[in-house]
C-alpha cells in the first residue's frame, strides 16, 4: 500500500509541476502559436498525471471509472480546442513570430524570387509592346 | 499531498488569469480561459479527494463538457460576432 501511495504522490506532484510549467509557458512564450503549444501540450500531460495519481488513490471503484472518463474526455478535448483556436487565429491573419536569422533568409529568398520573375517577365513585356507597335 | 497538488493547480490558475488579462489578441485570452477551465476540472477533482468526498467527480465531468462547448462557442462568437452564422457563407 505504501508503494502505491508513493507512486500516487509522485504522479500528483509531477502533474502539478507540469501544470505550473504550462502556466509559465503561457506567460513567457513570444507569440500566439508558441503559447498554444505550451498550453496545449503541458496541459494534457499535467492533467493526465494528476488524474493518474488520483486514480491510484481511488482504486478499482466507480470513482476510478469516473476518473478514467474525465481523463479520456480531457485528452480528447484539449487538442481539439487547441486545433480550433489555432485554425481560427491563422484564418484571422495572426502572424507567426520568427527569429531574425530566419526572417533575413526569407527576405533574401523572396527578393531572389522577385528578381527571377521580373527577368522572365521582361521579354514577354517587350514582345507585347512589339505587337502593339 | 492533495493540498500540494491543489496549490500547484491554484498557482497555474492564477498564471492563466494573468495571461487572460494581459493577452494582446482575443485568441490569447480564449486560450488562457480554456486552460483556466481545464484547471478548474482538476481543482474540483482534487478538492473532492482532499475533502474525502470523491462524489465531486460528477461536477468535474460536467464542467469538462461545459468548458469545451463554452470555448468553441466563445471562439465562434469572437470570429463571426454571431453564434448562429454559417461559417461557409459568411466568409468575413
Amino acid at each position: 500500500m505504501a508503494a502505491v501511495d508513493m507512486a500516487s504522490w509522485f504522479l500528483l506532484l509531477s502533474g502539478a509541476a507540469f501544470c505550473i510549467i504550462g502556466g509559465i509557458g503561457l506567460l513567457r512564450m513570444p507569440d500566439f502559436y508558441a503559447r498554444t503549444h505550451a498550453a496545449g501540450v503541458t496541459d494534457t500531460l499535467g492533467a493526465g498525471l494528476l488524474l493518474a495519481g488520483l486514480l491510484l488513490q481511488a482504486g478499482p471503484t466507480l470513482i476510478g471509472v469516473k476518473l478514467v472518463l474525465i481523463f479520456a474526455f480531457l485528452e480528447l478535448v484539449g487538442p481539439t480546442a487547441g486545433h480550433a483556436l489555432f485554425k481560427a487565429a491563422y484564418a484571422d491573419g495572426i502572424k507567426v513570430h520568427v527569429g531574425e536569422d530566419v526572417a533575413e533568409q526569407v527576405a533574401a529568398e523572396s527578393a531572389a524570387a522577385t528578381a527571377i520573375s521580373a527577368a522572365s517577365d521582361a521579354p514577354e513585356a517587350a514582345a507585347a509592346e512589339g505587337e502593339d507597335a | 499531498m492533495f493540498a500540494a497538488a491543489m496549490a500547484g493547480v491554484l498557482v497555474t490558475m492564477l498564471l492563466a488569469l494573468i495571461a487572460a488579462v494581459r493577452g494582446p489578441t482575443v485568441y490569447d485570452r480564449i486560450l488562457a480561459v480554456n486552460m483556466f477551465g481545464t484547471k478548474t476540472v482538476l481543482l474540483i477533482a482534487v478538492s473532492g479527494f482532499l475533502a474525502g468526498r470523491p462524489e465531486f467527480l460528477d461536477l468535474a465531468l460536467v464542467y469538462a463538457l461545459v468548458n469545451f462547448i463554452g470555448t468553441v462557442a466563445v471562439l465562434k462568437f469572437a470570429r463571426f460576432g454571431n453564434l448562429g452564422s454559417d461559417a461557409r457563407r459568411s466568409s468575413r
